[in-house]
C-alpha cells in the first residue's frame, strides 16, 4: 500500500505562498479560537502530484478499462462535455450574481429541463437534486406534499419490488413511509397478484424501475399504473435504467407520475468519486407546483428561480444544483438529438443481448429472455458443484483490465453479477470481454484455484472486507 | 444446514424460541450462510413494537443490507447488545444468538416447525 498524504507530511512544507496581507486584520473573540492546529498534510506542490498521480494509476475507470458494472451505466464521458463546462461564461459564475446577469445560465438550465420533459414524458423538471438518491427523496417528498395538500392523510405505506435498487426503500423511509415488499413472479416482472393483495387507500405510492434491475421491462406496466391510480396512489420511476429507453418509451406515457434521472448514468456526465452526479426530479402537471425551490421557472414569459410558494417542498440543496455537471448533460443531449438519443438506447440494448447471447451456453442467464441494456448471470450452480462464487468471477476479471459487473444484485439472484456494456463499447472490447467472461468460466473446471486466488496482478489484491466493515479505521491519527 | 429442532420459523428464515409470554428471535443457521459475513445488526430499542411479520431490524453482511422480520407481536423487553460490537455472533452461533425479546400472547398458528422448515429449503434447494 502506498503512504498516505499525511505520512508524507513534514512540518512547514507548503505548496502555496500566500500573498502578504493587505487589509486590516481583525481579532476573534478568544472564545471562538481553535486552541490545537488542524492536523493537515504539509507536502510541497510535486509530492502532492505524485501522490494522487500514483493513486490514480491504481485506480480504474471508464477512461482506463471496460466497466459494465449494471444498473450504473457506466458509459464515457465525452470530453467536449468538459469543454462546454469550462466555457467562462458558465465556469466563473457567481451563485450570488444577480440573476439578469446570469440570462445565459438560466436559459441553459430551462433547455435541460425542456429535454428532460420531453426524453420522460413529464410536464416538469428540476435540477435542484446533487444525485440519484437525493432525487429519488425529493420525489418522495413530492409525493408526500402532493397526498397532504389533497388532506389525505391515511396514505402512511410505499410498495416497493424485491428487485428494487436499495435506495427505493432508503428514500421512502427517509419521508417517513412505511416499505412494503412486493415479490417478482417467475418471469423478473411485478406478481400482478400481489400487487392487488397490497394496494388500498393506504398506499402512497409504487416505486418502480423499468426495465427493471434484472434488464427486463415489464409488460404489464399499463395496467401496473392503472391499478396504483384507481386506488388513489402515484407511481415512482427510478431512472437508473433510462439508458435502455430513451426515445422508445417514455415513462410519463407509461403512467409515472414522478421520475428522478441520474445525469451521470444515462447523460454521460463523470460517475462515482470524479461526480459530483445529478439527480433531476420530474413530475407530471399535477405535482409541478410541489417541485423544489431553486428550480428555473417563467414568470410572464421571463426565467427566473423558484423562491416560495406555499406548496413547494422547499429547497434540496444550496443555490442551483450541480450546475456544470447540468452544462455536460445538456452538451450531450444536444450534440445526440433526438434521432441519437434513440440510437443510443438501441446500441445499448443490442449491446447487453450480444454479450449475453455470446454467454448463455456457459453461464446461467438468470431471466433468460431477450434482455433489455443489462441481463443478470447467476453462479449459484458453480459455487454448489466448485465452491467458485461470483466474487471469485469479478476478482479474476480484474486481472484482465476489466472492471467487475455488479455483484450479489439484485438479491432474489443468489451469486448473481449484473452485467451491462452499454452503447458506447465497440464490438471489439465487447468481443474480447466475452472471450475473457469465457476463459474464466474454463477455469472453474480447469484450474479453479487460479480464480480462487485472484486478482494477481492488482496493486491490492482481495481485500479483507470484513474486517474493514466491522473495525473499519476512518481517521488518520498523527503518531507522537 | 442445521435447522434447530424447539424453536419455530418464519418462510424468511427467523427463528423464534417461545416460553410462554416471552419469546426470543434469532436468525437461522440458513439466512446467516446466506447473507454471509455479518458486519453490523441495526438494532431496535427495548419498548419497541414487533408486529408479525414486519421488519424490525436489519443485518448488514459484505453481500448485502437485508432486513429482519417478526415471526410473532408484542413489545420489545430486551435487546441483544453484544451484537453492537460482535455482529459475527450471528454467524458463529445463530442459534444461541438471539436478536432481541419480546413479551406478549403469541399466535404461533402459522410458523413452520423445524420438519416443516426443512423441507423448505430443501425445495429452495
Amino acid at each position: 500500500m502506498s503512504q498516505l498524504i499525511f505520512e508524507l507530511s513534514r512540518d512547514g512544507r507548503r505548496c502555496v505562498h500566500l500573498p502578504k496581507e493587505d487589509i486590516p486584520s481583525y481579532s476573534l473573540d478568544e472564545a471562538f479560537k481553535k486552541t490545537d492546529p488542524i492536523p493537515l498534510a504539509e507536502v510541497a506542490e510535486i509530492d502532492l502530484v505524485r501522490h494522487y498521480i500514483a493513486l490514480s494509476k491504481k485506480a480504474h475507470g471508464v477512461d482506463s478499462g471496460f466497466y459494465p458494472l449494471g444498473s450504473c451505466t457506466m458509459k464515457y464521458n465525452p470530453r467536449i462535455n468538459e469543454e462546454a463546462a469550462a466555457l467562462p461564461g458558465f465556469a466563473l459564475l457567481h451563485p450570488y450574481q444577480p440573476l439578469e446577469t446570469v440570462k445565459g445560465a438560466l436559459v441553459a438550465m430551462d433547455h435541460l429541463q425542456q429535454a428532460l420533459c420531453e426524453v420522460c414524458g413529464m410536464d416538469g423538471f428540476s435540477l435542484q437534486p446533487a444525485a440519484g438518491a437525493h432525487g429519488e427523496f425529493a420525489g418522495m417528498l413530492l409525493i408526500r406534499a402532493y397526498h397532504q395538500a389533497n388532506n389525505d392523510h391515511k396514505r402512511t405505506k410505499v410498495i416497493v419490488p424485491d428487485a428494487a435498487h436499495g435506495t427505493n426503500p432508503a428514500s421512502a423511509s427517509m419521508a417517513g413511509y412505511d416499505v412494503i415488499t412486493l415479490p417478482s413472479n417467475d418471469k423478473g416482472g411485478v406478481d400482478m397478484d400481489a400487487l392487488k393483495s397490497m394496494v388500498d387507500d393506504t398506499v402512497a405510492a409504487l416505486m418502480l424501475t423499468n426495465p427493471n434491475t434484472l434488464g427486463l421491462f415489464d409488460p404489464n406496466i399499463k395496467e401496473i399504473a392503472d391499478l396504483v391510480h384507481e386506488h388513489g396512489g402515484l407511481l415512482y420511476y427510478d431512472g437508473a435504467n433510462l439508458n435502455a429507453i430513451m426515445g422508445l418509451s417514455r415513462p410519463g406515457d407509461m403512467g409515472f407520475d414522478v421520475v428522478h434521472l441520474n445525469l451521470h448514468k444515462t447523460f454521460s456526465t463523470p460517475h462515482g468519486a470524479g461526480g459530483p452526479g445529478s439527480g433531476p426530479v420530474g413530475v407530471k402537471k399535477h405535482l409541478i407546483k410541489f417541485l423544489p425551490n431553486g428550480t428555473v421557472i417563467r414568470e410572464n414569459g421571463t426565467l427566473t428561480i423558484k423562491k416560495g410558494d406555499a406548496q413547494t417542498i422547499g429547497r434540496m440543496r444550496s443555490f442551483y444544483g450541480n450546475f456544470l455537471v447540468n452544462i455536460k448533460a445538456l452538451t450531450y443531449i444536444l450534440i445526440l438529438g433526438k434521432e441519437g438519443c434513440k440510437e443510443t438506447s438501441l446500441n445499448a440494448v443490442l449491446n447487453a443481448n450480444y454479450m449475453m447471447e455470446k454467454l448463455s451456453d456457459l453461464y446461467t442467464v438468470a431471466y433468460p429472455q431477450t434482455c433489455m441494456h443489462e441481463f443478470v448471470l447467476s453462479l449459484e450452480h458453480e459455487k454448489n458443484t466448485h465452491g467458485i462464487t461470483a466474487k471469485d468471477i469479478s476478482k479474476a476479471l480484474l486481472d484482465f483490465n476489466i472492471h467487475p459487473p455488479t455483484m450479489y444484485f439484485p438479491q432474489i439472484v443468489h451469486e448473481a453479477l449484473m452485467v451491462e456494456p452499454n452503447e458506447t463499447e465497440s464490438k471489439e472490447t465487447l468481443d474480447r470481454a466475452i472471450s475473457v467472461f469465457r476463459h474464466l468460466y474454463s477455469l472453474i473446471e480447469a484450474d479453479p484455484d487460479l480464480l480462487r486466488n485472484a486478482p494477481t496482478s492488482t496493486p491490492v489484491r482481495r481485500v479483507d472486507d470484513v474486517t474493514a466493515a466491522r473495525s473499519p479505521i476512518l481517521k488518520y491519527i498523527k503518531p507522537e | 444446514m442445521n435447522v434447530k429442532e424447539d424453536v419455530l420459523y418464519l418462510p424468511s428464515h427467523e427463528w423464534v424460541k417461545i416460553e410462554d409470554d416471552t419469546a426470543w428471535i434469532g436468525i437461522s443457521d440458513y439466512a446467516q450462510h446466506a447473507l454471509g459475513d455479518i458486519v453490523y445488526v441495526s438494532l431496535p430499542d427495548v419498548d419497541d413494537q414487533v408486529d408479525k411479520g414486519k421488519s424490525f431490524c436489519d443485518i448488514e453482511s459484505v453481500k448485502a443490507v437485508s432486513d429482519v422480520y417478526s415471526p410473532v407481536s408484542g413489545v420489545i423487553v430486551a435487546v441483544n447488545q453484544e451484537l453492537e460490537d460482535t455482529p459475527e455472533k450471528l454467524n458463529e452461533d445463530p442459534y444461541a444468538t438471539w436478536i432481541v425479546k419480546v413479551k406478549g400472547t403469541f399466535d404461533t398458528s402459522d410458523l413452520l416447525d423445524a420438519q416443516a422448515y426443512q423441507e423448505l429449503l430443501k425445495q429452495e434447494g
